[in-house]
């Protein structure tokens, strides 16, 4: 037993940490207060990644790294799902918004990554891929979404409308969620990967948000869309037994990363604040909670949510890479790391009083951008629900 | 067992209390008051006695144990064969023999011989004393000694601790005992009336800080002369032993004091919670120890040892709070109300979530601290880390404990009222364990 990352790991960390130092963290503001402007600056950041992944073999920061990966050696492995946490984590430390919009790093690689055949995955490769999931009228309960998928020969006609698509139009594939049948239900929901491009699909709006503002959040609609069969994602035929499983494991593998961004922004505002209480504030580890200054126990107890919140994100991953089932360590991940992450930068603002709410300083940036983290790739509520049914031994029927 | 006079009045007289003779005489004012003044006095007690110490193998040089041989260092989430078959054997009996004896324990505040010598039979303190000296120890396994903890906690926090009291005692002297102490006090561990013996580190006031100590050390020519009072020392009337913190030219360290010394007095003290560890207070006035009684040389290490002790109360609470959790699901799934089991309502449920994430975070948070320890690595902030998360949220997982069972919750028919009690002490706790 050990909980302490491996050398390689914490080279990766510092990695990515610097390149947040460097290159994040001096466009920050700009993109913040230039919403839907492209920070073309990431360019250069994505194709520094390309190379290191290509190199590193998979110790990158995107989201596309959640794969499994089969590692010949035997033993207990940390391998590419920690080093995605790990390197995801680094990156927010510099700008969540940021990571969001990194070219080819989108969710839709990690779906694509998760259950794309060997022929897909080739033609895929390399492209930025976008997820489409959120309805107008169908959030949390995802496996309600009413875009219709009918199929036409070797083609499928897609209708409908999306909304909330990160990258949604910056990306070269959407991956979208549509229904065969609406009336059988979860089993017949699938995932097609639509190019940009292709007639029939449009991007109708940009959305204005609290934070996360250098990322772009498309609304899009399909409207007599052809896709050809082959960009199918998974099994195309509907298998009642199978149910939801094969779009929902995705969600395994992606939460841990959702966790870890909110690990690495809750990382900023906790460190920028003990920078700023230096003088008020002795951590020394010793002294009792209850003696030191109301202002430092504040900072031990959000310090030791945020380890809390850092060491459950790694344990799912850790058990992803050893091939444990993790759907109940990904979620409560993700709620702990969620409401950490929120409650610590809205309390380091409070901390920093005029300093932390101003724009002067990042504080209140990542207090606004961390209000996401607890909103999407399954909100607090969702997970608590994932979490209690599993515990109890309860179907969604039973609890819902 | 007659060595108990505190123990034996309060029996008397709760029996008296509660005999409904009492309420027909009228004697309950008169008997209320008797019982008010023996609390104030103190019942003031000599310690246990304590046996004669002897050398039989005398070292030369202390003997230390060294971790187990590591694999490489990455993060790793798994056990030892070894410590899994130590834990099934400890989980077993805390299942099977400690948490069926919670209830009476806690009435009684006692560890009975009975169940101390089915404890003796698990022989944890082979494993915390030397081969040189008659035990089956060749390393130091902090991160077993947390698995223990848990274990024996899930069965009952305050037998644990009465169980493990010695042990930690033992543990500290393989640590940083010098040869002579280790000669004269570890074997004794492993005789059949084995030594027990307690951690003695909080004093009664509010603020308490392990490291400003008001119990005094004084050098003198032959010795030392101490001076101070302890509060919630385990196996107070029973231990032969106490490891004693003290303030020693303004800095903390630890003196090994018989509890037949002169000048040593012991009350039982029972608190809400933990309460079948026994604890009590511990007076010393002008004790004289020589001086041997200083534990350790310069490598001692207040610091660690205090966070050795943190990371032990870590290990209580995850048990206990497992406890906590595994006792609610059944109840909230087979608890009807409202034409429904009450699991099936989102605001019960998600109260089960929480447990089960906090659970796992303290979980975490402390393997993490007795990881670092173990392989001799800094772990200070790790600890008082670990300490923070525990101490917020085990109490917060007692008392949800208690209200997922509702009224039921709150009277004795089920356990969540104990664990309540016992929780609140993962945030009070000084000392007491030694991993």
């Amino acid at each position: 037993m050990y909980l302490e990352l491996p050398k390689k790991l914490k080279v990766l960390g510092d990695m990515a940490t610097n390149l947040s130092v460097e290159m994040l963290r001096p466009i920050s503001r700009k993109y913040d207060l230039a919403e839907h402007e492209y920070p073309k600056e990431l360019d250069l950041v994505a194709s520094m990644l390309d190379g290191m992944n290509d190199g590193e073999g998979g110790a990158g920061v995107g989201a596309d790294q959640s794969k499994q990966k089969k590692d010949e050696n035997a033993g207990v492995r940390n391998g590419a799902n920690m080093a995605a946490c790990v390197g995801i984590q680094g990156f927010c430390w510099g700008d969540v918004g940021l990571l969001l919009t990194l070219p080819r790093q989108g969710l839709g690689n990690a779906a694509i990554g998760a259950v794309a055949n060997a022929e897909q995955s080739k033609r895929f490769q390399g492209k930025w891929a976008a997820m489409a999931i959120t309805e107008p009228g169908t959030g949390s309960d995802s496996a309600n979404i009413s875009t219709t998928a009918k199929q036409d020969g070797d083609y499928y006609v897609l209708n409908g409308e999306k909304i909330y698509v990160t990258a949604g139009s910056r990306a070269d594939i959407i991956v979208v969620w549509a229904t065969l049948d609406k009336s059988i239900g979860r089993a017949a929901i699938k995932s097609f990967a639509v190019e940009r491009g292709t007639p029939g699909m449009e991007v109708t709006r940009l959305e204005h948000k609290l934070g996360i503002k250098a990322s772009d959040t498309a609304a899009i609609s399909f409207t007599d869309c052809r896709v050809h069969k082959s960009n199918l994602l998974g099994n195309p035929e509907i298998d009642t037994k199978k149910g939801f499983g094969g779009v929902m494991q995705t969600f395994d593998n992606t939460r841990p990363l959702v966790a870890a961004m909110a690990v690495g922004v809750a990382k900023a505002a906790l460190d920028r604040t003990k920078e700023l209480l230096q003088e008020h504030t002795l951590l020394d580890y010793s002294a009792p909670i209850n003696s030191v200054s109301s202002a430092a126990a504040e900072i031990y107890r959000m310090e030791a949510d945020w380890e809390a919140a850092r060491l459950l994100t790694l344990q799912a991953a850790w058990m992803a890479d050893n091939g444990k089932p993790n759907s109940m360590e990904a979620s409560m991940a993700k709620a702990k790391a969620g409401r950490s992450c929120n409650a610590i930068t809205l309390k380091c603002v409070e901390l920093c009083a005029g300093l932390g709410y101003g724009e002067d300083e990042l504080l209140e940036k990542w207090c606004r951008d961390s209000k996401i983290l607890d909103i999407f790739e399954g909100t607090q509520q969702i997970q608590q629900l994932i979490v209690a049914r599993r515990l109890l031994n309860l179907s969604s029927a039973e609890l819902k | 067992m007659s060595r108990d006079p505190i123990g034996l009045a309060m029996a008397t007289m709760s029996r008296i209390a509660s005999s409904s003779l009492v309420e027909r005489m009228g004697l309950r004012p008169t008997i209320e008051k008797l019982t008010y003044q023996g609390t104030k006095s103190g019942f003031q007690a000599l310690g246990a006695a304590s046996r004669q110490f002897k050398s039989v193998t005398q070292l030369l040089r202390p003997e230390r144990l060294e971790a187990p041989s590591q694999p490489k260092s990455q993060f790793d989430l798994t056990i030892s064969e070894e410590q899994q078959m130590m834990r099934d054997s400890v989980r077993a009996f805390a299942t099977e023999v400690l948490r069926p004896a919670a209830s009476q324990s806690d009435v009684d505040c006692n560890l009975s011989p009975e169940l101390l010598a089915q404890a003796n039979e698990l022989g944890l303190a082979y494993f915390a004393v030397p081969e040189n000296l008659g035990g089956a120890a060749t390393e130091r396994s902090p991160v077993t000694s947390m698995l223990i903890a848990e274990d024996l906690a899930y069965g009952d926090m305050g037998l644990a601790v009465a169980i493990l009291s010695s042990i930690g005692v033992a543990n500290a002297l393989t640590q940083w005992g010098t040869a002579a102490q280790q000669s004269r006090y570890l074997p004794a561990f492993l005789e059949e009336n084995t030594l027990q013996a307690a951690i003695a580190v909080n004093e009664k006031r509010p603020l308490f800080n392990a490291n400003e100590l008001a119990t005094v050390a004084v050098e003198q020519a032959d010795g030392y002369q101490l001076d101070g009072a302890k509060t919630m020392v385990p196996l107070i009337d029973k231990a032969e032993l106490f490891l004693v913190a003290a303030s020693l030219n303004g800095k903390p360290r630890l003196f090994l004091v018989e509890s037949g010394t002169e000048g040593v007095s012991i009350a039982r003290k029972p608190n809400m919670g933990v309460r079948a560890a026994g604890m009590g207070d511990l007076a010393l006035a002008q004790v004289r120890v020589g001086k041997d009684a200083l534990l350790g040389d310069d490598d001692f290490d207040y610091e660690a040892f205090i966070n050795m002790a943190r990371l032990g109360w870590c290990s209580l609470a995850l048990g206990t709070a497992q406890a906590v959790l595994d006792y609610a699901i059944p109840y909230c799934n087979e608890r009807i109300a409202f034409g429904e089991p009450i699991s099936h309502r989102q605001s019960v449920a998600f109260m089960i979530a929480n447990i089960g994430i906090e659970l796992n975070a303290m979980r975490l948070m402390t393997q993490r601290a007795v990881a670092l320890a173990e392989r001799g690595k800094p772990f200070a902030r790790e600890a008082y880390l670990a300490r923070v998360i525990c101490a917020d949220k085990a109490m917060e997982i007692g008392t949800n404990g208690v209200q997922l069972l509702g009224g039921h919750g709150f009277t004795k028919e089920h356990p969540v009222e104990l664990w309540y009690r016992d929780l609140r002490a993962i945030a009070v706790m000084n000392g007491g364990l030694h991993l």
